[in-house]
């Protein structure tokens, strides 16, 4: 089975549950609503086409800018098709996303991971704590509004003889330096640019 | 009179030799017997990919070299084949032969490092002095041609930094035709060993179906017998024109785990040799100046060469909006990049995808009922790394 066969079935039995899908990249990106997350994730796992039996990783995405917040792929793998899929949904803040620890044990850590890196919050996971940050931590890291240096540094105490959390003092700002240059070329080299790659 | 069960919480960790790194293992013991593996992880969180998100696509390039420190390169390459497959450029074949060899010198490096100190965890101290002796080759290797043993930062988008001295790839070749008998050797004081095969055989089982559904990849699910490999299944750069074979395990225990290790081990050495037999010569990177920095010599000699390599160090390349997930077979598994890029010199989010992380977090389902002596046992043989784990 092609990738375009997969399109296919999928926007054939899936079509009231998907937004989109299309094939960039030699990659399928299978948009779909977050109350459709579940069945669809059910369906590929199940489905004697696809068996996508392997959850190979989960990811969030902060768009700060845009209406719904949040992005989050699955990506799956299915080793008797030797296909891959990535499903996307796109939320808001204050979305719950269903867990699917059920149907695949592995995605307990990762959306943990999840979690911990932008606050994007689960139902029914049976384990939701923070995994990679510090315990006690505050905030969630990987979204666009926590700053590179965080809010607070570590740093053993000799008075107190006990390592201290302190406020991030920096002996310089963190210099965020932006060296893309608005000039892009003029028209005439990049027409021929284009001809050139017409011609591979 | 019913006996009151009492549970006995032990931690393992942060800082014990067999923990191979910073995991801390809470575990419940009833009497010798574990109940429950807890492990926080996270203690060597750097936050790898917040940090790529501020650095350009070249400047991010070296932090992969510091997830899994054993085999540096590997990483590298899947960060490089993400931005190569959302930019569409080609990889000169010569750079291509150069990352196989290195990537497999990476896997051997991995492989030496774990067996021997998985034998060490269970009592054998011998094979880590004569492994560590064949690592420190290996790195010499990696220096020669990247200029460090560790962090090489050898692998650009569109190729390699540099093309590697003629010696080296003599050099190699001669390490490729000793190193077997090494493997050899090794083999002899493990293999059959009555006290090793006490301590792995029948320990950590993984049947097929748990080591698909708990995302298992790399020698953990070829150890339960599932013949997958990303080098077979899903090639990329020259590996389709290489003739291997995957070592396939049968019980998806510790030892079948060892000896598929082994196995690949020397399946490395057939690669490089090939490689090395086949490498043409020619460019080492893309010829496009718009992504891979002039030649020094050029430099005082071209304007437009000048303007180029100032351009790359500053603002770097930018590249086409898009989202990608590339993969490689890394020594522990699959270790895959995903990419949002927004179009400009940085990426918008590069997701880390590192095969540890699913093998830990089966920790508490596989040693679930056995002893607190084994714990060390199948720890060894996940192949654990926190570098990658931790991210």
């Amino acid at each position: 089975m092609s990738l375009e066969d997969l399109n296919k079935l999928i926007n054939s039995e899936l079509t009231t549950k998907i937004v989109a899908s299309d094939i960039k990249n030699q990659e399928i990106l299978v948009n779909v609503k977050i109350e459709n997350l579940y069945s669809t994730l059910l369906f590929l796992k199940t489905n004697e086409n696809c068996k996508f039996k392997q959850l190979i990783d989960i990811l969030g995405a902060d768009y700060p800018n845009s209406e719904n917040r949040f992005k989050m792929y699955y990506l799956l793998l299915s080793h008797e098709k030797n296909l891959r899929v990535k499903i996307m949904i796109q939320f808001n803040i204050e979305e719950r996303i269903p867990s699917i620890t059920k149907l695949y044990p592995s995605a307990n850590w990762m959306e943990r991971e999840v979690f911990d890196m932008y606050g994007i919050k689960f139902k029914n996971h049976p384990d939701m704590r923070r995994i990679l940050t510090d315990y006690g931590f505050n905030g969630h890291p990987l979204r666009k509004d926590f700053p590179l240096t965080g809010f607070k540094e570590v740093r053993y105490s000799e008075k107190d003889k006990k390592v201290i959390y302190e406020p991030v003092k920096l002996e310089q700002d963190y210099r965020n330096f932006d060296f893309e240059s608005p000039w892009e070329g003029t028209n005439y080299i990049k027409e021929a640019n284009k001809n050139i790659n017409n011609n591979d | 009179m019913t006996k009151q069960k009492k549970t006995l919480n032990l931690n393992f960790g942060p800082q014990h030799p067999a923990a191979h790194g910073v995991l801390r293992l809470i575990l419940e013991l009833d009497g010798e017997l574990v109940e429950k593996a807890d492990p926080h992880i996270g203690l060597l969180h750097r936050g790898t990919e917040k940090l790529i998100e501020h650095k350009t696509y070249t400047q991010a390039l070296p932090y992969f070299d510091r997830l899994d420190y054993v085999a540096p390169m590997n990483q590298e390459h899947a960060f490089a084949l993400a931005t190569e497959k959302l930019l569409n450029i080609e990889v000169p074949i010569r750079a291509q032969y150069l990352r196989v060899i290195f990537c497999e010198i990476g896997r051997i490096l991995s492989h030496l490092l774990n067996v021997t100190t998985q034998a060490l965890d269970v009592g054998a101290l011998t094979p880590s002095l004569w492994g560590f002796e064949e690592r420190e080759t290996l790195m010499t290797f990696y220096e020669r041609a990247s200029g460090s043993r560790l962090h090489a930062n050898y692998f650009r988008t569109g190729g390699v930094h540099q093309d590697v001295p003629k010696k080296l790839l003599e050099d190699i070749g001669g390490f490729c035709e000793k190193f077997p008998k090494i493997i050899d050797d090794l083999e002899n004081l493990l293999t059959d060993n009555r006290i090793f095969k006490q301590r792995n055989v029948e320990i950590g089982v993984v049947s097929k179906n748990e080591a698909i559904s708990h995302s298992f990849s790399g020698v953990m699910l070829r150890g339960s017998g599932i013949a997958w490999d990303l080098r077979k299944s899903q090639p990329y750069e020259c590996y389709q024109d290489l003739d291997f074979k995957i070592p396939v395990g049968k019980n998806g225990d510790c030892y079948d785990r060892y000896l598929c290790r082994m196995e690949e081990m020397r399946e490395s050495v057939k690669i490089i040799k090939q490689c090395l037999k086949k490498i043409p010569s020619g460019p080492i990177k893309n010829i496009d100046n718009k992504i891979s920095p002039p030649k020094k010599e050029e430099l005082k000699q071209s304007m437009e060469a000048l303007i180029h390599h100032f351009k790359l160090f500053t603002e770097g390349y930018r590249v086409p909006k898009g989202e990608v997930y590339s993969s490689v077979e890394a020594p522990k598994g699959e270790f895959g990049v995903y990419l949002i890029s927004d179009g400009s010199n940085r990426p918008y989010r590069c997701k880390i995808r590192a095969p540890g992380f699913s093998h830990l977090q089966a920790m508490d389902h596989i040693i679930k009922g056995h002893m607190l002596a084994d714990v060390p046992a199948v720890l060894g043989s996940m192949d654990i790394v926190f570098g990658e784990v931790d991210r």
